[in-house]
């Protein structure tokens, strides 16, 4: 998810040609409050305007606490994004309350009623303590995103090299996430100048089990799709458990086995998500059956 | 037959049958004024062409009303030659002056002052940039200035269509009797391969240098043979507006979007095998190009034959691990590339003759697989423009564009689809520096369009993963972004005439009204 200010003509205009699985317009912090009328001007025109070449679009909002919330909903809405991402989310009645409000305009312009997707932003230690009930607070929710800048300054510390502070969010959010079976965005990685650093971050919370990464430089996009896309080894052996599967169940034998060893259900599904995750990255074609 | 007595005392013959007319010996130094007569003197002024100022020499060059003199532009931005001996020509009241630098730069402004006062009238230029090529756009000059591509002039040059009566050249290094080179000193700027046509070619030739070494300065770029007078100044540049450090590669996302796509179309297009050669411009995806082919060719175990043209620091590099074989050098971008050329036997400087010049026996860019060029706009026929902005104002160079396009096997532009507000694809180029039917395939940060007549490539491209549009698809993507814009508000005047390398004129430039 590539993180473009709303109030960047330049970058609005086309930050889909990096081809991020998300581009997510900005109006909030990256918006300066003299410019927040011309950022939501400027994204609306763009997302009724432009082709985005199949990449998903999302539109952070300002909350509904600031004089700019309800009027951010109001005209996104009508711009039609894939998605509106609410940040500083607490509690699930800010996604109730944002809910309503889009509800309202979707009405008002005859959209039917769920065409905009929601995403929420975690960035306060409520929030993280109340992930689970925020995750499941609605149908239109389609992922949840860990913002740490915010977050480590209200702990009383600052973003490290392992990310130890962020150990218990991370894991927090995660597993509200698989509750709510939705998808799971880690934080942003703020020193662009730093690949190896960054790189190191990605496997990380690869391992911990996320769906993917917060960007803000495009040049972190190939990165990421690096660590995320699945190695030709691992591919092969899940096209290989696959295959037993298929042939056991044509056999219509119970236990099965590959190289000696028991294949169970987990080791299916693990296989199933390398082969999902392969063709999203390109590396196996569409026609490959799961 | 007829015998005359020679000054060596002996009978020889006037004429022999066959042979013809012969001279009699008349003294071992009657034919030959610059040999010294007095041995073990060293500061004979005979054997030294050091002058004391630059007006002498200019004086001693018999410089005079509607002449015609030559720069070169190895110093970039940071030259101060051209503006040190106009200054010096202004004031000794020269007028009607014929300036044929091989490129200008934004450093030049002060000749607007000596086109004002008659001392310059005309101008031939690689390129023009900064106040300079403002005011010339906007009708400064009454005789439209001509542009040519760096081989167009050595061809000029050398056939004699451009006589140059007095070239004054700067030079980082050099001996009192004129053998000079460009790698050591403190104004470095490496290959003096623009220079060395006009040493050759021009009636009177002065170095300025400011810096004086011991005979003899070898190995030397311009040798002892064709120099008449050498000044000794302060400064012949700024080092820091000739060469910087290494040339660092872009961390601009578009730039290198468009770099990794040129490169995985040089990769696909069947001209990436054991052997090729290159080319790469200094812009930053054009240089950041280099880097990717870098990748691939380690992948892939393969190795350049040459690289060509303007050397960077990137260059240098992957020459001394192996990857480029030999590095032909015309102009050195950086002090990487300086240092190269002063180490190292297989980085060798070639003139503009050698690189471009179209009726030569032989010129290298002929022997061009692969050429990165950018561009600032492209038309629907692959023309491309260099030199004029979108806002109709020259502020950029032919240099060595349309000789390495036609020149090459493949010719790749690479540009973003929109700067700014300005779409780069459009119907009509501003001005045509280089003809489309030279220029193979456009990559841009939305996808890549391949010429037409290039019809064995765009097959390979289509096989391939990568976004293949054609030019006019590309077009409509710009317009979707940008609208159609304005035509400019030019004039009727012509401000330039655009020379094609081989002497004929390819466009005009008009005078701009903004």
């Amino acid at each position: 998810m590539l993180y473009v200010p709303g109030n960047s003509a330049a970058m609005v205009k086309d930050a889909h040609i990096y081809r991020p699985d998300t581009v997510m317009f900005d109006l909030e912090d990256s918006v300066s409050y003299r410019e927040k009328d011309a950022a939501r001007f400027l994204v609306y025109q763009t997302l009724r305007t432009i082709d985005y070449g199949g990449v998903e679009t999302a539109v952070r909002i300002n909350g509904l606490d600031t004089p700019y919330g309800k009027d951010d909903i109001e005209a996104m809405v009508r711009a039609r994004p894939n998605i509106i991402r609410i940040p500083k989310t607490e509690k699930a009645q800010d996604v109730s309350d944002v809910e309503t409000e889009i509800e309202r305009v979707e009405r008002k312009i005859g959209l039917p009623i769920g065409t905009i997707k929601l995403f929420v932003a975690i960035e306060t230690p409520l929030g993280v303590l109340n992930a689970r009930e925020i995750a499941c607070s609605s149908n239109r929710l389609l992922g949840i995103a860990l913002g740490a800048e915010d977050l480590v300054t209200s702990l009383r510390t600052s973003r490290s090299k392992d990310g130890i502070e962020l150990y218990y969010a991370r894991s927090q959010v995660l597993y509200a996430a698989r509750v709510a079976g939705i998808n799971a965005i880690d934080t942003v990685y703020s020193n662009v100048q730093d690949e190896e650093g960054f790189l190191a971050e990605v496997r990380l919370i690869k391992q911990l089990g996320f769906d993917g990464k917060s960007v803000i430089q495009p040049n972190q996009i190939k990165l990421v799709h690096r660590v995320y896309t699945p190695t030709e080894e691992e591919i092969h052996k899940a096209l290989r458990v696959l295959e037993a599967i298929r042939e056991a169940e044509s056999k219509g034998s119970g236990v099965i086995a590959l190289d000696g060893r028991m294949i169970d259900k987990p080791v299916v599904e693990r296989a199933r998500w390398t082969i999902e995750l392969a063709k999203a990255s390109g590396v196996v074609p569409e026609e490959v059956k799961l | 037959m007829k015998l005359v007595n020679n000054a060596a005392g002996r009978k020889v013959p006037e004429t022999i049958p066959g042979i013809g007319k012969l001279e009699p010996f008349q003294g071992a130094y009657a034919r030959t004024p610059l040999v010294r007569r007095e041995k073990g003197s060293r500061t004979l002024p005979r054997l030294n062409k050091i002058v004391d100022t630059l007006e002498q020499a200019i004086l001693k060059c018999g410089l005079q009303d509607g002449m015609t003199i030559s720069f070169h532009h190895h110093f970039r931005e940071g030259d101060y030659v051209v503006n040190m001996v106009m200054d010096i020509i202004a004031n000794l009241g020269i007028k009607n002056l014929t300036l044929a630098s091989s490129s200008l730069t934004s450093c030049h402004a002060p000749l607007v002052e000596y086109i004002r006062k008659g001392v310059i009238k005309r101008i031939y230029t690689s390129g023009l940039r900064g106040v300079l090529a403002d005011e010339i756009s906007h009708g400064l000059m009454d005789t439209p200035v001509l542009i040519h591509s760096h081989g167009g002039r050595a061809r000029a040059i050398e056939t004699g269509q451009l006589s140059i009566d007095v070239a004054f050249l700067g030079v980082p290094s050099c001996d009192l009797y004129g053998n000079a080179n460009g790698f050591s000193g403190k104004s470095a700027c490496g290959s003096l391969g623009y220079a060395i046509v006009d040493a050759r070619h021009a009636k009177k030739v002065v170095l300025i240098t400011d810096n004086l070494v011991d005979y003899p300065n070898t190995p030397f770029s311009i040798d002892q043979d064709l120099v008449d007078y050498i000044v000794i100044v302060d400064a012949i540049g700024d080092p820091q507006g000739i060469a910087t450090g290494a040339t660092r590669m872009t961390r601009d996302p578009r730039e290198l979007l468009i770099a990794e796509l040129a490169s995985q179309v040089i990769v696909t297009s069947g001209y990436f095998e054991d052997g090729f050669s290159v080319q790469t411009g200094s812009g930053g995806a054009a240089l950041a190009v280099t880097r990717f082919l870098r990748e691939r060719m380690l992948e892939r175990n393969i190795k350049a034959s040459f690289a060509l043209g303007g050397i960077t620091s990137q260059i240098v590099k992957m020459h001394e691990e192996g990857l480029i074989k030999r590095i032909l050098d015309v102009q050195s971008f950086d002090l990487e590339a300086v240092r190269s050329i002063g180490e190292n036997r297989y980085h060798t400087e070639i003139d503009a003759s050698y690189y471009a010049n179209p009726l030569n026996k032989g010129c290298v860019v002929n022997k061009l697989n692969v050429v990165v060029l950018s561009a600032m706009e492209i038309d629907t026929e692959f023309n491309v423009n260099v030199i004029t902005g979108s806002d109709g104002i020259i502020r950029g160079a032919s240099g060595g564009h349309s000789d390495t396009a036609i020149g090459s096997g493949l010719s790749v532009i690479v540009a973003p689809l929109v700067r700014g507000r300005t779409p780069t694809v459009i119907d009509k180029v501003t001005t045509i520096i280089t003809p489309g039917e030279t220029v193979d395939v456009l990559v841009t940060d939305h996808g890549v369009a391949v010429n037409p007549r290039r019809s064995e490539v765009l097959e390979k491209l289509k096989l391939s993963r990568l976004p293949v549009y054609t030019i006019e698809e590309l077009k409509k993507k710009a317009e979707k972004v940008t609208g159609t814009p304005e035509p400019l508000p030019f004039g009727k005047k012509i401000v330039a005439l655009v020379e094609y390398r081989d002497g004929t004129i390819i466009d005009v430039i008009r005078e701009i009204h903004t």
